[in-house]
């Protein structure tokens, strides 16, 4: 595509030079996709599929691991089933074929739903928050500026685990313990960081004559702040949005020590996915894909700023 | 960074002084104005994350405990950083863990800048593939360890089976999960898969910001290509794969997630990395005292690390 537009120069490499490159790469893409690709075939196998040795490539798809996901299930006599009227739904059948009945659904969906409600209840207030500071920081003449801007990037540089430790006590003083407010809250704090660099990246590239010239036009700064700075940053602040978005998605230290089942989010209830004798492989490949599919979207959607929002705003090309 | 800034302060200085301006803004001043838009953000950050950091300080000089509560505190002043820092054990787990760091740094600053080469080549599809490559470091690192311990079963995984093809010995005749030798390699190789990607990345930008004439120059004057890449593209991309290997060296020091998932530490305590230490003295044996003190001095390297971090990427910003 690009070899097209772009003249030929004599540093351009040969065409060899491409293609031995290309087959490299290209070699090192299919392997590295094998195990996401591995899981995704696992959600669709049976669990005795999944377990046989070799591996199995070719197998019967089967919506077992996605049923024992939703569900949970008990076992019965296999009188108790004969007694029992049709099977409801496609779940049931696929148990009852187990000699097991449908008890109800399991805890996945509330905890999915929990990873979004945090998700996108830190991501607002942390782009909110981010969006303010970051034209403070861009166009205003801040004492300590970079001083501040460093404690805000430092905050996100803490291990995890020793924020954890006071923020378990505080959290049952004040009770927000295993409350969703308090995980948005934590959330917001580790994100805001990284919204007020890389948007402060961002605003930094509009040219302020814009606002100046509005402020020529009798708007107040909030009122150019509003309606000339904010509609020219929409694409970095949907940028930085996704970021903060893909990180609460998939944060996982804080949840599984500061939350144990109200708040809990999907990534700490994934691996304890339980069946009969041990994991139930099928269906923790299951709630994987269906939990990594969001992230995959979203990573061809950010593609162009990839670059920017994993170094902090730092290199922009 | 600092170009910029010192640039767009003239521009700022000279609106300043039109005074037409000046009059139009009603109600609040600039100066109010960067406040209110500033201060939340801070109070947010004051108390999710200073307030805490001080009370963790507070609790390592004393023998609280979070299991019992109603225990009179006591003030046990630096006992705690003294015993850490004589402790075998915390030794142990900084070994395992710049074992993890080291490694990890090494094969992924490697492998990331030979990718970020071959892509720089712009062959066909470059665009589609590099895309590819990248997902595995968008994704969750709780939820990847735990589908690489599924890859890791000795006898039904996917990785045993493909080594022992490929090597010919049995595919249950070793278990990178439980083998107190294998276990240490396991997590750096499910860390190399996953964050590859981000130092390519990143080498990718250096590699582009190297401009076509340098490489027209010494074509000129005839450099072979061996001499171009030791004396232009190394030198010039050097600034972009230090700044990965600083980022990288933070993260993977901070390492929990990952590690918890695929051995919890074990066997035995062969990959406790320092977060995991600290969470099984904090979550676990609930000796907070302890582990408030451990938490400060890994705060405490963590952040000497991000002050050179932070001065690398201004350097970075500066070209």
């Amino acid at each position: 595509m690009t070899s097209v537009t772009t003249a030929h120069s004599v540093v351009e490499p040969s065409v060899t030079t491409r293609r031995f490159a290309g087959s490299l790469v290209v070699l090192y893409a299919i392997i590295t996709m094998i195990p996401l690709v591995w899981i995704m075939l696992t959600a669709f196998k049976s669990p005795d599929d999944a377990i046989s040795y070799p591996p199995k490539v070719m197998f019967k798809p089967s919506l077992e691991g996605f049923c024992n996901l939703f569900t949970t299930r008990s076992r019965q006599t296999p009188e108790f089933i004969r007694s029992l009227g049709p099977p409801q739904g496609l779940c049931d059948g696929i148990a009852r074929d187990r000699n097991m009945v449908v008890a109800g659904p399991s805890n996945y969906v509330p905890r999915f739903v929990n990873s979004l409600i945090i998700a996108f209840g830190s991501t607002v207030l942390a782009v909110a928050l981010g969006t303010l500071s970051a034209y403070g920081f861009s166009r205003f003449r801040v004492p300590l500026k970079d001083d501040l801007l460093f404690f805000i990037l430092s905050t996100r540089m803490m291990p995890p685990i020793a924020v954890a430790i006071p923020i378990y006590l505080m959290y049952r003083t004040i009770g927000l313990s295993d409350t969703r407010l308090g995980m948005i809250l934590l959330y917001t704090s580790v994100n805001v960081s990284l919204a007020v660099w890389l948007l402060k990246g961002f605003i930094d590239e509009i040219p302020r004559e814009y606002e100046e010239a509005a402020m020529i036009d009798g708007y107040t700064r909030f009122q150019a702040f509003v309606k000339v700075v904010l509609p020219q940053a929409t694409t970095g602040i949907a940028a930085t949005a996704i970021f903060c978005l893909i990180f609460a998605w998939n944060e996982y230290a804080f949840a599984v020590l500061l939350t144990s089942g109200n708040a809990q989010t999907a990534p700490p209830f994934i691996p304890i996915i339980i069946g009969e004798g041990g994991q139930d492989w099928p269906a923790v490949a299951a709630g994987t894909t269906l939990f990594l599919v969001p992230i995959v979207v979203f990573t061809v959607l950010l593609r162009k700023h990839l670059l920017r929002g994993i170094t902090f705003g730092a290199v922009r090309k | 960074m600092n170009e910029l800034s010192a640039s767009s302060r003239i521009t700022y200085r000279a609106v300043m002084v039109r005074p037409g301006l000046a009059r139009r803004i009603r109600g609040l001043s600039d100066r109010m104005l960067a406040w209110l838009f500033i201060t939340p953000t801070i109070v947010l950050l004051l108390a999710i994350n200073i307030f805490p950091l001080l009370w963790t300080i507070y609790l390592s000089f004393t023998n609280y405990r979070a299991n019992r509560a109603n225990v009179p505190t006591i003030w046990l002043g630096a006992d705690w950083y003294q015993s850490i820092l004589t402790d075998p054990d915390i030794w142990a787990a900084m070994q395992v863990t710049a074992h993890f760091v080291i490694w990890t740094v090494v094969i992924e600053t490697v492998l990331g800048f030979g990718l970020a080469y071959l892509i720089d080549k712009k062959f066909r599809g470059h665009g589609m593939w590099t895309t590819i490559i990248l997902l595995p470091m968008m994704l969750s690192p709780a939820v990847v360890g735990n589908f690489w311990t599924f890859l890791y079963q000795p006898q039904i995984g996917l990785f045993n089976y493909v080594v022992a093809f490929f090597t010919g010995r049995a595919a249950s005749s070793f278990q990178m999960l439980g083998d107190v030798t294998l276990s240490p390699w396991a997590i750096v190789i499910v860390d190399a898969w996953m964050w590859t990607p981000y130092v390519m990345l990143i080498c990718l930008a250096g590699l582009r910001s190297i401009p076509d004439y340098i490489y027209e120059a010494a074509e000129v004057d005839r450099a072979s290509k061996w001499r171009q890449f030791w004396s232009i593209t190394l030198p010039m991309a050097l600034p972009f794969i230090m700044l990965a290997v600083l980022f990288r060296g933070i993260e993977n020091f901070k390492m929990f997630d990952m590690v918890n998932l695929l051995t919890g530490g074990g066997p035995g305590s062969t990959t406790e990395v320092a977060s995991i230490t600290l969470k099984r003295a904090a979550f676990e044996s609930w000796r907070t005292g302890y582990s408030s003190a451990f938490a400060i001095i890994l705060f405490v390297t963590v952040f000497g690390l991000a002050n050179i971090y932070v001065k690398a990427l201004n350097k970075v910003k500066s070209r």
